[in-house]
Order: structure tokens, then C-alpha cells, then sequence
């Protein structure tokens, strides 16, 4: 009955049956390893890098502002933060640990929202910012209670910040968050609180400031903690931009003009470096960096003298007196008339059935040509610019640097217009009438200049007729930008006795008793000042305001007074400085600007004599336009000549 | 048969410890040791959790394996039914206690330890399959309804296993199961009869399946469809195991385990740790160390004399092979996860003892191959 043996032979046979299939397995696992750990391991190296490996950005520092003497303007600061870690919160819950900090700093209801989704959003070890840019204060009292409050971290970042505040805003411009335009490839961009330049130099040279991202490669764990650093590559730190500018004249200017509503251009005449640029009423680059709210954005928009607006590039007026010195030159190229010849000056001129008036009444009687640019008489340049015509005059400015960009290292820069026949057909497809030469010689009508370029037309003049271009940029990085004296500098092709009847004139106008700026004399003996007055008319006076008798100009609202303007350089002598001052609705150019250009001027001899470093001179209190220089202005004038009138200078 | 039993008096506890294959065992220590090392590399270099508590129990299951080992067979033979309705028993218990308690419940606390009655059975169905295939000769397992009964003793746990829900376990007490049946003799055509007819069964056990589980094949067969979700433990395996390469990133360097991205690596997932550590190299010598007791498992079966231990042998070192298969199948990638730990190394204090009972038995096959068994654990074999 037992079958032992025929069973253990089955069982055998069987076993080893099932032995061979699982060999046949085993066999499979170890291919099975081989495929993935030799034919597939650089695949899956790779894939486990990813996995564990984080590229993380290392923001370089941006590049330092400074000016000419190595003053910082623009920097970057120890900006703290208040930071919380979730997972350090031990015991209590967050809302009490928030309670805690609220007694210390302040906290908005829409801070706590906030604080409270990114701590439920994020994991419990990465930091929540509670707030940024803690003062000294506040960082004191939370280090002092840190034992109170689990969690919390002073965290120290760097944020831009501009020591003169508004003082220079418009010529660093600001920076700002990184918008959807901002698209250029460099992976900086994509950091988190990363800015970049938005306006003035901070936009200009963005790219150079910026620097370089340095990255390191972290290994992080499967749920993104940071486990170790594996490897570090620093970044290029963003180059220092040393500028032109003399912030200790920059702010001598922003605090002489005050409250008004102006512009003041200083250029060195033989270079073209601007030393100031100052734009007022300004805003401050910081409120831009922190983020400006609402109300202080419609603030700054609706404010009606533009602290947002760069006067100085941005803003065009038209150059009333100012242009008298381009009329001239192109007269007296052209020939139409000689330095002696004499016009004379009734106090009106007719042309056709119009009538054009001289801003003194009763005239000026016989003028020559320095006579006319002292005294700024408007008849004599009526009629040497009707000789003249108007396509001399426009090529005449344009070689001064009118009716285009000067190319300054600014962006926004306007072009101006100085007007010709063409252009008339072009933009309002009407002829050019002979009025509209005879009003564009004082500078009024359609000729429209910026405040740069009043100043690069009086540097030019100054410097004996050299193509200077106006720049704001001395440096990058130490490496010194390409400049051009004077004489390296492209001629102009003027006659030099012309240029010199010109210059004896603008002396005349400061220096002597005849002048119309010659209240505004420096009073040093070895810096004198040469310039030019311009007032400009922004309304229309009517015939029958004219009739029942005029108005002062300080009656009108102010948006309705006369623009003030004076260019000015100095001194006299191998010129250096060339200023250029535009006060809105300020009055009067002998006034009020012409005043401001002494003190400009004056105070950058003193701190030329006194070197670098040079703390800024007390100033005077802003000049108030004086009574008793409102003249009476003619108006009447054929319909067709649409413009303003004749300028008056006192 | 008289002179083989005079030949063969009982065996003094002094014989029989001498008998032990010490070289098995050895090997099983060794096996266990690599265990301790992945633990302990698993902790971050520390003891605990894991590694000095496996260790501890690996010392006590020892000490049972050598008793288990030692017990006379024919004891085996003759308790093999209660063992296997106590199970059997245990397995109802937790399906009741996963009713009243909330949710899948596999185990029972014995206050000292906590049992897994599916572990068990895994053994116990082994030792009743033996018993009854035994008892019966050739002739009567020629016959289709002598299948019955091996078939419903393999089914009912199966049942009760698969509701728990342990899809893992539940395959393998199956496998077990059939490849005792192999080897006692069961024709290969009704086999063939049983793949089909549980192939037609598939959409029904389909229904029975949970959500999770039918998300683990259905992930199994794609697994990139879903990165972060189901297929993530397969991907990241894979990727753990890959990066290893050769020769490893070295002993408790594995990047990939010990920064989290490797679920479970001290349990189901202790292989894929020990190939990126210890690279191919380590993942053979392993294999290796496996192979080496299965054959010496397949010696011991092949060279006993009665029916009961051959069975016992063969089922148990298949048992051992599947747990191995399984769960490195399912950590590269060839299988479905279906929660099969890494045997004798894997952190598990149920499956180490389940483990060291079944070597317990196999040695045991070993010690008393000589034995005579009869059909009801009688001396006389008839």
C-alpha cells in the first residue's frame, strides 16, 4: 500500500521543476537590477538629481550711484524684515503668537489675511514675512520679547534707498517690481522681490547695476527643506555708476528753487557733463521702491505742477528771449544785416495788416545788434528774422541742438519743435506765413525747447561754437566714459566774431546798465556772469482786457502768470558753467530767474574753489517776483498768426 | 519498514540540535544581519527606531525556530488541522474586529505582540495541505474530488484575506497553496482548469477589490500617468535604484532614501535602499544569499523521507521564494505594489516570526527526514 517511493520520485521530479522556475525568476530579478542600475543609470542619475537637487538664484547687489566727488546716491540698505516659521511656533497657534507681535509693530487686517494663507499654503519651515522694513525701534523691541515669541526671525535683506530723497529723483528715476514687460532672458527677473530700474539712470543702465545672478545648488529633501548647500557660484555684484552730477550743487538748486514749480540745467561747457539737473516741485525714489498706495499715486498725478514729470527733458516751453542769440547768428551769417546796421524800434511793428509790439511800449529807437540782445528789443529781430526767413533760423537752431533729442543718457527726453515751412505743410497741411517767422525770431509761436536744451544752446554758444552732448554718466564700474573736451569736440562752423558779438552782447545783458538781467550780477570780480532773460507769455491778453486796463501778473491764478527763463554761463572769460533756469509762471526772467542763475552759478564757483566735499552754502530765501515789472503787453494780431505775443523782459 | 524504525529510535534533544543545518542558519543570521545594516542606515546611522528592536526579535524568533525545529514532525503532522482552524479562526476574529473596529484591520494584540493571522496562515496552510496530501495516494489525487478539499482549505483564507484588504498576502497564501499541490502531484492540466476558471473569475474579484487596489494595478500598468500621485512610489523606486548604479552610493549615502523621496524604506522598500547604498553588487550578493537558502531548502525537501516533510519543505521554501520574488518584482518595477515585505530584512515583527517558524519547520524537515510518518502522525507509515 505505501506508495512512498513512486511519490517521492513525483515530488522530485516536481520539485525540481518548481526549482527551475524559480530560478528562471531569480534570474529575471537580477536583469531586472542590471537594466536599471547599469544600462538605465545615467537616466535615472540624472532623474534623482532633479529630484533632490534645487538651483536656487543668488540676487547680486546693484551697482551704487554716486556723483562726480564719490557721494553716494543711491545705495542699498539693511532692510529688516520680520519673519515667522510656522513649525517653530511651538505650543501656541498662530493667531496668539500674531496677537503678541501686533503689540509690538503694526499690523493691517489685510497683513493678517495675508499671513494666514501663506501659512497655510506654504510648509511649516518656510518663513512668512509678517513686515518689512523694520526701524531700529521696532527691531529692538522684538529682539528684547524674543523669548515671548516662538518663531519669529529678524530677517536682513537689502533694499535700494537714495539718501537726497527727491533732491536727484528725476535724474536717478527709481526702481521697481519686475512687470509682465520685462522680458529679457536673465533669470533674475523671475526672483521674487527682485526690481529693476523703471526711469532716470536706474533705467538707463538697469543691465549694468544689475549685475550678475550667482546660483547655488542645494539639496533639498522630498519636501523642498534645504538639506545642505552642494555648491555656490557668486554672481558679478552690479557696477557702480559714478555720475557727472555735484550733488552738493544739486541740492543747493532743489533747495534755492523751493516751492516753485522750475528747472535748472548746469553743464560743464566744455564737456557737456551735466553737474545739476534739477526738476521741482520732485518725488521721492524711495515711496517708489516701498511701493506707493493709491492715494499717493493720484496724489502725484493730479498735483498740477508734474513732480513726475523731469522739467528738464520733459518739458517744453517755448524759449521767448532766449532764441534772440539763434536769430542773430543766422541773421548775421546769412548777411542780412551787419553788428553796426541799426533798426529802429517804435514800440510796433506792421507787417501787412498785422501789428507786432515791442514789449516797451514806446520802443527802443535806433538798436544795433548787441544793443537789441541787452536791451531785448522785440522789433529789431521781427524784422531781422523776416529778412532772415524761417528755414535759416530752424537750420540754425538745429545746429545749437534745438528740434532734437540731445541725446542725453536720460530716457523720456523730448525733442522741442522749432518749425519750418515743411513742417507746416506736413503736420497741419497749411502754408507758412511770414507772421509766423516774424513772431518765431523772439522765440514765440510754435518754437518750443526743453530746459537741457536752452542750457546745451547757451554751452555751445559759450564755448566758442563746439557740438558738446550733454551727459550725465562719467563712469561705470571705474572705467571711465569716453569724453570729449571742448575742442575735440566737432565744430559748429560759425564765424568766431559773430559768436563773439554774441557773447559781448549776453556780458552786456548782466554786466551792463542797460541790461535787462543787470540786477542779477555775481558781484566777483573774476566770475562774472553773461546771459539772457525770456519771459514767456502763456495766455493771450484780450483786446478787451487791454482796453479796461491791465492786469498785474501776480493778479492772474498761477497756472495764467508768465514762465520765467535765464540762461546764463560763467564766467565771462574762458566760460565754464552754463545754466539754464525755468521757473513756471514764476514772472519775469530778470526777476525771478535770472536771480537763481547768479546763485547757481556763484555757488559753483565756490565749491570749485573749495574742491570736493564742499558743504552746501545757506540759502536765501526763494525770490518772489517784485512788484512793478508787469508791463503792458500788446496783443491785437491777425487771427491767423495763432500764438502768443511778444516777450517782456525788465 | 521494521529495520528503518528500529534504526530510527526518538531522537534526544542533543541529537537533534547536532542534526540543525548550521550552515542554514548561518546563512539566515547573515540575511538578517544585512537587515540590521539597512535599518540602522534607514534610522540615519541610529539604532532606533528600527534596528535594535529587529534585532531583539530576530534573537527570540531564533530561539523559536530552534525549538520548532526540534519538535518532533509527526507533532506537526498531528496538530496541523487545529493549527490551521485556529488560524483560520484568528483570520474570522479580525474580520469582526475590523467590523467593529473603523476600517482595514489585519492584526491582533496578544498585549506582549501584535499578530497577523494571515502570516500565520501562511505557514498553517502549508502544514494542513501537507498533512492531507499526506494522507493520500497517488491514485486519489488522480481523482478531481479529491480537490476538493485542499482547494477549499486554500480558498477560505484566501477569502477572509482578501477582504482585510491584503491583496499581497492573500496571492501569495494562494501561491503557497498551489505549489504544495504541484508538488504532491496534482496533473498539470488541472491546473491549467483552475488558471482558467480564475481568469473568468477576474472581473468578479475585480468588484471585490478595493478602491486603492484597483488604483495600484491600474497605476502599476502606467505609472508616469500619475507622478505624484499612486505611481510616485513606483517612479521614485525606480529612480532610487537606477541612480545607484554598480557599486552604489555607499552606506548610508543614498540620497534618495534618506531624503524622504522613497516611501517606506524600512519596510516594503528596504530592497531599493540597499541597491542604491550598496549599488548591483549589493543587490546580487543579496539575491545570492536568497538563492543559497532556497536551495538549501530544496535539499532538504528533496532529501526527506516521508511525504509530510518533503510537503512541508517544498511549501515553505516556495513560500520564502515568493516573498522574495514579490517584493523585489514589485520595487523595480515588474509588479504591482501589492505590500510584500523584503523577507527576514524588512522591519516587521510578525513576518520575522511567521519566517523563522516556517525555517523552524523546514530545519526541522531536516532533523527528522528519517522519521517514518504515518497518515494521522502515526510512527508506522502506511
Amino acid at each position: 500500500m505505501n506508495r512512498d517511493p513512486d511519490r517521492q520520485k513525483i515530488f522530485t521530479r516536481r520539485a525540481a521543476m518548481l526549482a527551475g522556475g524559480k530560478a528562471l525568476l531569480l534570474t529575471i530579478l537580477a536583469g531586472r537590477l542590471y537594466y536599471l542600475q547599469v544600462v538605465e543609470a545615467d537616466r535615472y542619475a540624472t532623474l534623482a538629481d532633479e529630484n533632490r537637487i534645487n538651483i536656487r538664484l543668488l540676487p547680486p547687489p546693484r551697482g551704487r550711484i554716486i556723483d562726480r566727488f564719490g557721494v553716494p546716491l543711491a545705495e542699498n540698505q539693511q532692510n529688516y524684515r520680520l519673519q515667522l516659521v510656522p513649525e517653530d511656533v511651538k505650543g501656541s497657534d498662530i493667531d496668539e503668537v500674531l496677537s503678541h507681535v501686533q503689540k509690538i509693530v503694526t499690523l493691517g487686517d489685510n497683513d493678517k489675511r495675508r499671513i494666514i494663507r501663506e501659512v497655510r499654503r506654504n510648509r511649516a519651515f518656510v518663513p512668512v514675512t509678517l513686515k518689512e522694513n523694520l526701524s531700529w525701534t521696532e527691531v529692538a523691541r522684538i529682539e528684547i520679547n524674543a523669548p515671548d515669541l516662538p518663531g519669529l526671525m529678524i530677517d536682513v535683506g537689502r533694499s535700494r534707498s537714495y539718501p537726497f530723497g527727491p533732491q536727484a529723483a528725476h535724474v536717478l528715476g527709481y526702481v521697481a517690481a519686475v512687470s509682465e514687460k520685462d522680458n529679457d532672458d536673465d533669470p533674475l527677473l523671475k526672483l521674487p522681490g527682485f526690481r529693476v530700474g523703471r526711469a532716470g539712470i536706474e533705467r538707463v543702465h538697469d543691465l549694468e547695476l544689475r549685475g550678475t545672478g550667482g546660483s547655488s545648488e542645494v539639496e533639498v529633501n522630498a519636501f523642498g527643506r534645504m538639506i545642505r548647500e552642494l555648491s555656490r557660484r557668486e554672481g558679478q555684484p552690479g557696477a557702480e555708476v559714478m555720475l557727472t552730477l555735484d550733488m552738493g550743487l544739486q541740492e543747493f538748486i532743489a533747495r534755492r528753487l523751493g516751492e516753485e514749480s522750475a528747472s535748472v540745467v548746469v553743464l560743464d561747457v566744455r564737456t557737456g557733463g551735466v553737474l545739476a539737473m534739477v526738476s521741482n516741485p520732485s518725488y521721492d525714489s524711495n515711496d517708489f521702491n516701498r511701493g506707493l498706495s493709491t492715494a499717493e499715486w493720484q496724489a502725484l498725478v493730479n498735483n498740477e505742477r508734474s513732480p513726475l514729470i523731469n522739467k528738464s527733458i520733459a518739458g517744453v516751453y517755448p524759449p521767448g528771449s532766449i532764441f534772440k542769440m539763434v536769430v542773430l547768428l543766422a541773421a548775421l551769417e546769412k548777411g542780412v544785416i551787419t553788428p553796426e546796421q541799426k533798426v529802429h524800434c517804435s514800440g510796433e511793428y506792421e507787417l501787412g495788416d498785422a501789428k507786432f509790439h515791442c514789449w516797451k511800449k514806446h520802443g527802443h529807437g535806433f538798436v544795433d545788434a548787441t544793443e537789441a540782445i541787452t536791451e531785448s528789443c522785440d522789433v529789431y529781430f521781427y524784422e531781422i528774422a523776416k529778412r532772415t526767413g524761417i528755414e535759416r533760423i530752424a537750420a540754425m537752431a538745429r545746429k545749437f541742438g534745438l528740434d532734437s533729442v540731445t541725446g542725453i543718457d536720460l530716457p523720456g527726453e523730448q525733442g522741442g519743435l522749432v518749425p519750418t515751412r515743411g513742417w507746416k505743410r506736413a503736420t497741419r497741411d497749411e502754408p507758412w506765413h511770414q507772421g509766423e517767422t516774424v513772431i518765431a525770431g523772439i522765440g514765440q509761436g510754435f518754437v518750443l525747447t526743453t530746459p537741457l536744451q536752452m542750457a546745451l544752446m547757451t554751452a555751445r554758444i559759450a564755448n566758442g561754437g563746439r557740438a558738446i552732448v550733454p551727459h550725465l554718466t562719467r563712469a561705470i564700474g571705474g572705467q571711465a566714459e569716453e569724453i570729449k573736451d571742448a575742442g575735440e569736440n566737432p565744430s559748429m562752423n560759425i564765424s568766431p566774431t559773430h559768436l563773439e558779438i554774441i557773447n559781448r552782447a549776453m556780458d552786456r545783458v548782466v554786466n551792463h546798465p542797460t541790461g535787462t538781467a543787470r540786477r542779477a550780477a555775481t558781484g566777483i570780480h573774476e566770475f562774472p556772469m553773461a546771459g539772457k532773460t525770456g519771459t514767456v507769455q502763456v495766455r493771450r491778453i484780450t483786446k478787451i482786457e487791454r482796453e479796461q486796463g491791465v492786469r498785474k501778473n501776480e493778479d492772474l491764478p498761477w497756472r495764467f502768470r508768465d514762465h520765467a527763463l535765464f540762461v546764463g554761463y560763467a564766467p565771462v572769460e574762458n566760460p565754464r558753467y552754463a545754466v539754464s533756469v525755468v521757473v513756471e509762471h514764476g514772472g519775469g526772467g530778470s526777476t525771478t530767474a535770472a536771480p537763481i542763475a547768479r546763485d547757481v552759478l556763484v555757488e559753483a564757483y565756490r565749491r570749485q574753489s573749495l574742491g570736493p566735499g564742499v558743504p552746501v552754502a545757506g540759502v536765501r530765501a526763494p525770490h518772489q517776483p517784485g512788484s512793478g515789472d508787469a508791463a503792458e503787453k500788446p496783443a491785437d494780431r491777425p487771427a491767423q498768426i495763432v500764438t502768443q505775443d511778444g516777450d517782456r523782459d525788465t | 519498514m521494521m529495520r528503518s524504525r528500529l534504526s530510527t529510535p526518538e531522537l534526544t534533544i542533543g541529537r537533534k540540535l547536532i542534526s540543525i543545518n548550521w550552515l542554514l542558519v548561518l546563512l539566515i543570521t547573515a540575511v538578517a544581519a544585512v537587515g540590521f545594516a539597512m535599518l540602522y542606515s534607514a534610522a540615519d546611522g541610529n539604532m532606533r527606531p528600527w534596528a535594535e528592536r529587529q534585532i531583539l526579535r530576530y534573537c527570540v524568533a531564533l530561539v523559536v525556530m530552534v525549538i520548532v525545529a526540534t519538535i518532533n514532525i509527526r507533532l506537526w503532522l498531528r496538530y496541523a488541522y487545529v493549527l490551521y482552524f485556529l488560524a483560520l479562526g484568528l483570520l474570522f476574529a479580525v474580520e469582526i474586529a475590523g467590523f467593529v473596529g473603523m476600517g482595514a484591520q489585519r492584526w491582533i494584540s496578544l498585549g506582549f505582540i501584535n499578530i497577523q493571522p494571515s502570516e500565520l496562515m501562511k505557514i498553517f496552510l502549508v502544514l494542513a495541505l501537507a498533512r492531507y496530501f499526506n494522507a493520500s495516494a497517488i491514485e486519489d489525487i488522480g481523482r478531481l474530488s479529491s480537490l476538493i478539499v485542499p482547494i477549499g482549505l486554500i480558498v477560505a483564507p484566501s477569502i477572509l484575506i482578501l477582504r482585510q484588504p491584503d491583496l499581497g498576502t492573500a496571492i501569495m497564501v494562494m501561491m503557497s497553496g498551489a505549489a504544495v499541490m504541484f508538488l504532491a502531484g496534482v496533473r498539470l492540466w488541472k491546473f491549467a482548469l483552475i488558471g482558467v476558471s480564475a481568469l473568468a473569475a477576474a472581473p468578479v474579484a475585480w468588484q471585490f477589490l478595493h478602491e486603492y487596489q484597483k488604483k495600484r494595478v491600474l497605476t502599476f500598468l502606467n505609472p508616469e500617468t500619475d507622478p505624484l500621485g499612486a505611481g510616485y512610489h513606483i517612479i521614485q523606486s525606480k529612480i532610487a535604484l537606477g541612480s545607484g548604479g554598480m557599486t552604489g552610493k555607499g552606506f548610508m549615502l543614498g540620497p534618495q532614501s534618506h531624503l524622504h523621496f522613497l516611501p517606506e524604506m524600512q519596510t516594503d522598500f528596504i530592497f531599493t535602499m540597499l541597491a542604491e547604498e550598496m549599488g548591483l553588487v549589493g543587490g546580487l550578493a543579496l539575491i545570492v544569499l536568497y538563492t543559497l537558502i532556497i536551495t538549501y531548502g530544496f535539499i532538504i525537501s528533496v532529501k526527506a523521507r516521508n511525504q509530510f516533510g518533503r510537503l512541508v519543505a517544498g511549501g515553505i521554501t516556495t513560500t520564502f521564494f515568493l516573498y522574495v520574488f514579490i517584493n523585489i518584482a514589485m520595487v523595480t518595477g515588474l509588479i504591482p505594489v501589492v505590500g510584500v515585505p523584503l523577507p527576514l530584512v524588512s522591519y516587521g515583527g510578525t513576518v520575522m516570526l511567521t519566517l523563522m517558524i516556517g525555517f523552524g519547520l523546514l530545519i526541522g524537515v531536516g532533523v527528522h527526514r528519517d522519521v517514518p510518518v504515518g497518515r494521522r502522525g502515526e510512527a508506522e507509515g502506511r
